[in-house]
């Protein structure tokens, strides 16, 4: 049996520190109390003094109450048993269905040899022009939505989720509003989609630290399927949640911020949960889309800044569209030279000349008088924002890259759009 | 190993304390700085490393994951700094930053990468065709070569090892004949009388830098990039240090990688510091696939990897630039040309953040370590061309990617670079954001080195990016109806400089690519245009003029350079350009 500790000499904030000896770096506890038991995880040893982090938080924790150390660290269900269920925060089930411990499996493995993954090969179709087109989706990428609140990247997220053409869906709600979770479910129970999904839902009202381990869950989850050689979509919302918990436990712990409060190792809090996505040698893959939501809707702002940097690109959702600038998929490289011959140089072109629409508009507003060429730019800008930016636009790939000629021929003439003469040929439609 | 340290018996010591990637150990015997220790957990032994003694305590960063790690647990101190072994079988190895050997360990554990499992850096049992150089009665010193192996394209000299001080009498040497790496070629005796035996490999630490040689050199010879706006705009020297630093999403990888293809270098490091491993993946599963057009080999027949990416252990990620940065120099010593890229230097310089965190020191800016400065610099000063004592000469160049926070500039880390670097490769948002590629800002940047062309032709076509953009500025204000045709001319000849130039299709065989020759012929062409005075009626027909010229240009950049269609489109280009010269 395991000895059960009962002096707590230290409580501050959620993280808790008790006299105990033999215990292990990252070793769960329970703590039991007047307000029940609580899962707790070991974040620091010093000589005896053993700090701990109280997932259901430390209010009402009483200086006498139960310590009892579990020997494990965190562990999940990497059953099938798991699809069609939701969990809380902890891995419990909040579906009022009993608990899943078969085949239980650490949360937070080891990184994968980059020598066992292999180049992402296969694009996933969205049949949104603003992806399939201008920023390719791939299997096994790690890809943020950033927005702002309000904005409607759950919509998004699921509409991706539900086209994609994957065998499991994990989603993992950090913070998320009630309404969230529920339409989520709805709208992948209406799609038939719910029997290949397994849902983590820490919502907003949940105790903050709960939101910690929604990522490592749902990512263990994700790999021990793709270890069976399934194709895993993950959709993370919000990482903004879980990086404001990462910075509620570090100051807590007396950790010197780096950037607005924000731990030093942000960035490899962050890239641990998102370099899960992998396309293996020899398995399945996972993809990862997460929601980044940027406070202020400032891009420097350290969580999305960080993630920028780890992840292969990022979607920027504004005004209910993506943009075009700054959304970025590093991986459509991969994928969009083997499409059609004209994919990158339609890409290429309609984004170049989208900038120069945008800067004949900031002229435009200022009042000056529209030459010839802003004309043409103001004409072209307008059809592509109608019929190639929206959201309810939904055409495939191909019917995408003919419309995109047609606005072109529509708009400009031959040597105006910048395009090899021998696409041209190819594909500048006649009038 | 064992030459910093006369008695290395190990002696066990036990933590006291575990916080993340962070240990203490209460030692009872001498310790040193920067010294290799190991902690048992369960069944697996850690790397670690010394980094700060206090009294009687020693803290430790953790080379993996502190996982189930317990006060009490047992350190094992070995006495040795931090190093990599040196031998021939380097290249084409893809490493973690301690050097562990990626292919191999897959072989052993499989998709991940477990903790406490230390390969071999080199093949024990290849055998190499060993020719010895030196003669026995010969005086050498440290740096001084035995014999030699050909490694794939290049001859691989077995070298006296560094750390042996002092002058050594050769006893003997191993004749011609096919050996293991760990094989005795020679027997050296010094003037004290000890006798040591040489072997084809050696150990060096890797934070101190491989100094046998008789001089450092000026950098002046240009590196070719075969990428215009480095080679052109903004050299590179050889054994000179520049950084790209720029945004998420600017293009800082997409450029090394094009760099690392591309550029003239015999042995080129790649060091993925904390970034993607998918990026690494494409390098890992490319390269091997990609003719270095030198010498019609596979490109990852000069390379060596050094892979620590973001979710890898964080110290090892501190030790992975320094580990590149050794493998550079030991190869120079072979009077080669060697380029390091370092892909991201900002994580580096996390990875520091993150440790001075936990060691509670007094923060600087950002919270990044007051230290950071004369680190960074002490890196990009291991660069350099030197003369060996051979009189043969080898170089060093490094090439550091930077991920400025927020893409602000004025960071540490960019600043700490600025410092030290001889050219900038400023990346930039806005460049990007119109899929100006490469994102080199032309304004912003600066190089310290020479170009491969004509420095008053560069003044002249600098002269007229920095005014076509005041016009552009300009335009925003008056508008273009404001702007008179001079002016606009200078614009559409700014732009014109850009697109057909500056701008380079990476993911083009012909484009992605220009040899010195072409570079200066195309920007020849480039600046006829430049200086060219053209007579327009109005700005709609100089407009339409220098977009049709344009198209003529970029469709230029695509053929190959000197074929049948090459040419016809250079008379198609003449003739547009007399066409409308101004009538004087």
């Amino acid at each position: 049996m395991r000895k059960v500790y009962h002096r707590i000499i230290r409580i501050a904030g959620n993280v808790i520190t008790v006299e105990a000896d033999g215990v292990a770096y990252n070793e769960l506890a329970e703590v039991s109390g007047l307000r029940g038991v609580s899962l707790a995880q070991v974040i620091r040893l010093d000589g005896r003094r053993v700090s701990l982090q109280v997932f259901a938080g430390s209010r009402g924790i009483g200086t006498d109450d139960e310590v009892r150390f579990l020997g494990r660290e965190m562990q999940v269900s990497g059953s099938d048993a798991l699809l069609g269920r939701v969990f809380n925060g902890r891995g419990a089930a909040r579906d009022n269905r009993p608990d899943v411990t078969s085949e239980m499996i650490d949360i937070g493995t080891p990184s994968v040899n980059p020598a066992k993954r292999v180049i992402p090969r296969h694009m996933i179709r969205t049949n949104i022009p603003m992806i399939d087109i201008f920023n390719t989706l791939v299997e096994s990428q790690k890809l943020p939505i950033f927005s702002v609140a309000g904005e409607p990247y759950n919509e998004l997220l699921s509409r991706i989720a539900l086209q994609a053409q994957v065998d499991v869906i994990v989603l993992g709600g950090m913070g998320l509003k009630h309404d969230d979770y529920l339409t989520f479910k709805r709208t992948l129970d209406e799609h038939g989609a719910l029997s290949r999904t397994v849902m983590f839902v820490h919502t907003a009202s949940d105790p903050v630290v709960e939101c910690l381990m929604v990522p490592d869950m749902c990512l263990a989850v994700a790999e021990s399927f793709a270890l069976k050689g399934k194709r895993v979509l993950c959709l993370l919302s919000d990482m903004t949640n879980f990086a404001d918990a990462l910075k509620e436990i570090a100051v807590t712990m007396e950790q010197i911020p780096a950037t607005r409060g924000y731990p030093g190792d942000l960035y490899s809090q962050l890239a641990a949960r998102y370099e899960k996505a992998v396309d293996f040698d020899g398995a399945g893959s996972i993809t990862i889309l997460a929601v980044t939501t940027m406070p202020g809707d400032d891009v420097t702002h350290p969580v999305p800044d960080n993630t920028g940097y780890i992840t292969e690109g990022q979607f920027y959702l504004r005004n209910g569209r993506i943009e075009p600038f700054g959304s970025l998929s590093r991986l459509k490289q991969q994928v969009n030279g083997r499409t059609r011959p004209d994919h990158r140089a339609i890409m290429d072109a309609m984004i170049r000349l989208f900038a120069d629409y945008r800067s004949t508009l900031e002229k435009q507003s200022m009042g000056f008088k529209m030459s010839a060429w802003d004309k043409k730019l103001l004409k072209y800008g307008a059809r592509f924002e109608k019929e190639m930016m929206s959201l309810s636009v939904n055409i495939s790939l191909e019917d995408g890259l003919d419309l995109g000629w047609k606005i072109l021929a529509d708009c400009f003439d031959r040597a105006e759009v910048g395009i090899k003469s021998d696409l041209l040929d190819r594909y500048w439609p006649e009038k | 190993m064992g030459f910093f340290m006369d008695d290395n018996t190990p002696v066990m010591e036990k933590v006291v304390a575990v916080n993340g990637n962070m240990i203490t150990v209460e030692y009872t015997r001498r310790v040193m700085q920067n010294e290799v220790a190991f902690v048992r957990v369960g069944e697996s032994r850690l790397k670690c490393e010394v980094i700060r003694v206090r009294g009687k305590y020693a803290d430790l960063q953790v080379f993996e994951s502190t996982n189930k790690m317990k006060v009490g647990d047992e350190v094992e101190f070995t006495g040795e700094l931090l190093s990599v072994e040196l031998g021939p079988g380097l290249l084409k190895q893809v490493y973690d930053g301690l050097q562990n050997p990626l292919n191999l360990l897959a072989e052993k554990s499989g998709f991940f990468l477990q903790r406490g499992v230390y390969l071999s850096a080199l093949d024990r049992e290849a055998l190499w065709d060993f020719t010895p150089i030196a003669k026995p009665g010969d005086t050498v010193r440290a740096g001084d070569r035995l014999g030699s192996v050909p490694e794939g394209i290049i001859t691989h000299y077995i070298m006296v090892p560094f750390a042996w001080r002092g002058q050594w009498k050769v006893k003997s040497v191993a004749a011609s004949g096919r050996y293991n790496i760990d094989a005795v070629i020679a027997e050296l005796e010094n003037e004290r009388g000890e006798v040591r035996k040489a072997t084809m490999t050696q150990f060096w630490p890797v934070k101190i830098a491989i100094s046998d040689y008789s001089e450092k050199l000026l950098p002046e010879e240009t590196l070719v990039t075969q990428q215009r706006s480095i080679d052109t705009f903004f050299p590179v020297a050889v054994g000179g240090t520049f950084c790209t630093p720029g945004p998420f999403g600017a293009g800082k990888t997409v450029l090394q990688h094009a760099i690392s293809q591309h550029a003239r270098a015999d042995v080129v490091v790649i060091a993925a510091c904390g970034e993607r491993a998918g990026e690494v993946v494409e390098i890992l599963r490319e390269y091997p696939e990609l003719e270095d057009p030198r010498t019609g080999r596979s490109l990852l027949d000069r390379s060596i990897i050094i892979c620590n990416t973001s979710s890898m252990p964080v110290a090892a990620r501190e030790a992975s630039v320094y580990t590149a940065v050794t493998l550079a120099e030991y190869y120079r010593q072979m009077g080669l040309d060697t380029l390091l890229l370092a892909d991201s230097t900002s994580r580096w310089a996390q990875a520091l953040r993150e440790m001075s965190g936990r060691l509670e020191e007094i923060p600087g800016e950002e919270a990044f370590p007051a230290y950071l400065e004369s680190l960074i610099s002490g890196f990009y000063e291991r660069a350099g061309v030197v003369r060996l004592r051979t009189g043969e000469k080898g170089s060093v160049t490094i090439g550091g990617a930077v991920s400025p926070a927020g893409g602000n500039f004025e960071e540490p880390v960019t600043q700490a670079t600025l410092k030290v670097v001889g050219a900038f490769l400023g990346l930039s948002r806005e460049r990007s954001d119109a899929r100006r590629y490469p994102a080199i800002h032309p304004l912003d940047s600066w190089s310290k080195y020479k170009s491969l062309v004509d420095p008053a032709k560069l003044a002249m076509a600098r002269d007229i990016l920095r005014r076509g953009a005041d016009v552009n500025q300009m335009m925003k204000v008056v508008g273009e109806e404001g702007t008179g045709i001079d002016d606009f001319i200078v614009y559409m000849k700014s732009e014109f400089l850009d697109y057909v130039f500056l701008q380079q299709n990476t993911f083009d065989p012909q484009d992605g690519a220009s040899s010195a020759e072409r570079q200066r012929e195309m920007f020849d062409g480039v600046c006829r245009v430049l200086e060219t005075p053209f007579g327009f009626a109005d700005k709609e027909q100089a407009r339409a003029f220098f977009l049709e010229l344009r198209q003529l240009f970029l469709d230029r950049n695509y053929m190959a350079q000197g074929s049948e269609e090459y040419r016809r489109q250079q008379d198609l280009i003449d003739r547009k350009i007399i066409g409308s010269v101004k009538n004087a």
